[in-house]
């Protein structure tokens, strides 16, 4: 290496070294609260005197934590199951058919996944509550992934067309008819593409907030963790040590998720961008 | 093959392509076409819930725009949001994304830690931030404080709140880093190398050779993030929330947009009208203003980036 091949390493790492504090050292700060005592997390100090991993104990402890916990599952499980199942054939349809109307759905598709729920969540809230009485639980959220979703579509169109016609045509000359072309060929291909759609979708519903916001804030046995948490800083008042702790527990599965899926996860969002 | 044979065919054709789209055609009625058209009839209707509604003519949209006191300024700070928050996220992840693209030592290790805040569930990292920039005993005031500045009070002072939030946004800025690292990637090599023969330096090469290259990325990040301020809802409704101290389950004391409507965004201005006033009308209105600029955005995007729908069209 030579003279300036070397000051441009140690300037770039520096830059990276820099660039990676910004991005870790709110997780640290957050990680050292949450082990203070009550009285230490009152004052200014960085660091824990004594670590009192009883917090979390503490904040399991909380009424409803655990049950938030169930749901939070329940709504990200389910509601990725049923995301996938519906929006695998509607995927393979728009990538695989030749239809009149074909480009005007995916137009369609993609000022779906464009639009904020906000926008029909009036006459939604009126549908779901009013009508169906299914006010003050999550299954509003959970029933609608029954039918597709807009992002996972849209996703899972764009990678199916990566797969070669060659496969497909091989499959129709052994005489599968398309049911089993999907299922016997396609699927299996199509693995990497699915994985990152149930993760996106998994991660959406853990994060989701307006939604258990507008269906299930009457009824706190119906709320998950992301809507649960921030009622933490008000029960517990100054208390930012459990408050913190809290958030930990929040965050972990999503990280814990991310380090064994993380090839499939970094693959999906790269085909968000690339491929427009 | 008869002409009969032929129709059959088709028609066979045409009810399975029916069968498989049959999840999201069924999906598109009820959750997108149904509320739409049922928003715009609500927009001029008077309803509280109970009751019948009632013809309302104009006065909800009269209202909306003139003596409502949410409407505007939640639009200021959406065009505040795109024009800054925007502006920084692309920025710094198009920096980082070049940054980790030069890095040769330990990148695996510097790109799963560039790309992990942008995993941490928004109301969690918000709590965080509310909490490393509040003023009494947040860890970055006391530095500031240490280094001889007056701290500001970030979520709690108007002129100070969006620039907390934005914070926040460019901490978790790894999707555009993903994405910006694949396009760089995507530079063809031979490019470089023809600019460096004519003496191109490490400026020119960046913008005559990386950026021309990158274009329909940045175009990609800026319209996307526009779209995405347009939904902006969680980050500031818990920042405000949390950081006035007004937290209950319900909320339904709570005035959006603290401190002073600093933090106020449309989507919020929707919750208000609709679950707080439990005016739907008025809530109607605002919603079709999101509508409508949200759906400007997105034709942006189809058309100038060509692609999303057309992408590996054959």
């Amino acid at each position: 290496m030579n003279r300036t091949a070397l000051l441009r390493w140690v300037g770039v790492h520096a830059l990276g070294v820099a660039a990676a504090l910004f991005f870790l050292l709110p997780f640290v700060f957050v990680l050292l609260t949450s082990l203070m005592s009550d009285q230490q997390a009152l004052t200014r100090d960085l660091t824990p005197d004594t670590w009192e991993f009883g917090n979390y104990a503490k904040v399991f402890d909380t009424p409803g934590f655990l049950t938030w916990w169930k749901n939070s599952l329940l709504y990200a499980g389910l509601g990725t199951l049923l995301t996938v199942l519906s929006s695998i054939p509607v995927a393979y349809a728009l990538a695989r058919f030749r239809f009149r109307g074909r480009r005007l759905s995916l137009m369609l598709v993609v000022s779906m996944m464009m639009l904020p729920p906000q926008v029909v969540i009036i006459p939604m809230y009126l549908f779901w509550v009013k009508q169906l009485d299914l006010g003050g639980t999550l299954w509003p959220l959970i029933i609608p992934m029954a039918f597709g979703d807009a992002f996972s579509i849209f996703l899972l169109r764009q990678f199916l067309l990566t797969i070669p016609d060659e496969y497909l045509d091989a499959a129709r000359v052994d005489g599968c008819g398309e049911l089993r072309t999907l299922l016997k060929v396609v699927l299996p291909m199509a693995k990497p593409g699915i994985a990152a759609v149930a993760l996106f979708q998994f991660f959406y519903c853990w994060n989701d907030y307006f939604g258990p916001q507008i269906y299930a804030s009457e009824n706190p046995a119906a709320w998950t963790l992301s809507y649960g948490l921030e009622s933490f800083k008000g029960a517990h008042h100054t208390d930012w040590n459990l408050t913190m702790a809290a958030t930990v527990l929040v965050m972990a599965p999503v990280i814990v998720l991310f380090f064994f899926a993380q090839k499939a996860f970094v693959e999906g969002v790269t085909l968000t961008g690339v491929k427009g | 093959m008869t002409a009969y044979t032929l129709r059959a065919k088709r028609r066979r054709s045409a009810l399975r392509t029916a069968a498989f789209l049959s999840p999201w055609l069924i999906g598109f009625a009820v959750f997108f076409a149904y509320p739409l058209v049922s928003t715009v009839y609500f927009s001029f209707m008077k309803y509280d819930g109970f009751g019948a509604p009632t013809w309302n003519s104009t006065a909800n949209w009269r209202y909306v725009l003139g003596s409502y006191t949410m409407f505007w300024p939640a639009l200021r700070n959406t065009l505040w949001l795109v024009l800054v928050m925007v502006t920084c996220r692309v920025a710094f992840g198009l920096g980082v994304g070049l940054l980790i693209t030069k890095i040769r030592t330990g990148a695996g290790v510097f790109r799963t830690l560039f790309y992990l805040p942008y995993l941490a569930p928004p109301v969690a990292a918000t709590l965080a931030f509310v909490f490393l920039l509040n003023p009494g005993t947040g860890p970055v005031n006391s530095a500031l404080e240490g280094m001889g500045l007056t701290a500001p009070g970030w979520f709690t002072e108007p002129g100070w709140s969006k620039p907390a939030l934005t914070m926040l946004a460019v901490w978790g800025v790894g999707d555009l880093m993903v994405i910006f690292m694949a396009a760089l990637l995507d530079v063809p090599k031979e490019q470089y190398e023809a600019a460096e023969l004519d003496g191109a330096n490490s400026w020119q090469r960046f913008r005559f050779v990386t950026l021309p290259n990158i274009s329909p990325i940045v175009l990609f990040a800026v319209v996307t993030g526009v779209i995405q301020t347009m939904q902006y809802y969680t980050q500031p409704i818990v920042a405000s929330k949390v950081a006035s101290g007004i937290i209950g389950g319900s909320g339904q004391q709570f005035e959006p947009g603290y401190p002073e409507k600093s933090t106020l965004t449309l989507p919020q201005v929707v919750y208000n009208l609709g679950f707080q006033r439990f005016d739907y009308g008025s809530a109607c209105v605002v919603a079709l203003v999101l509508f409508a600029l949200a759906m400007a955005c997105t034709a942006l995007l189809m058309r100038r980036s060509g692609g999303l729908v057309g992408a590996g069209e054959r």
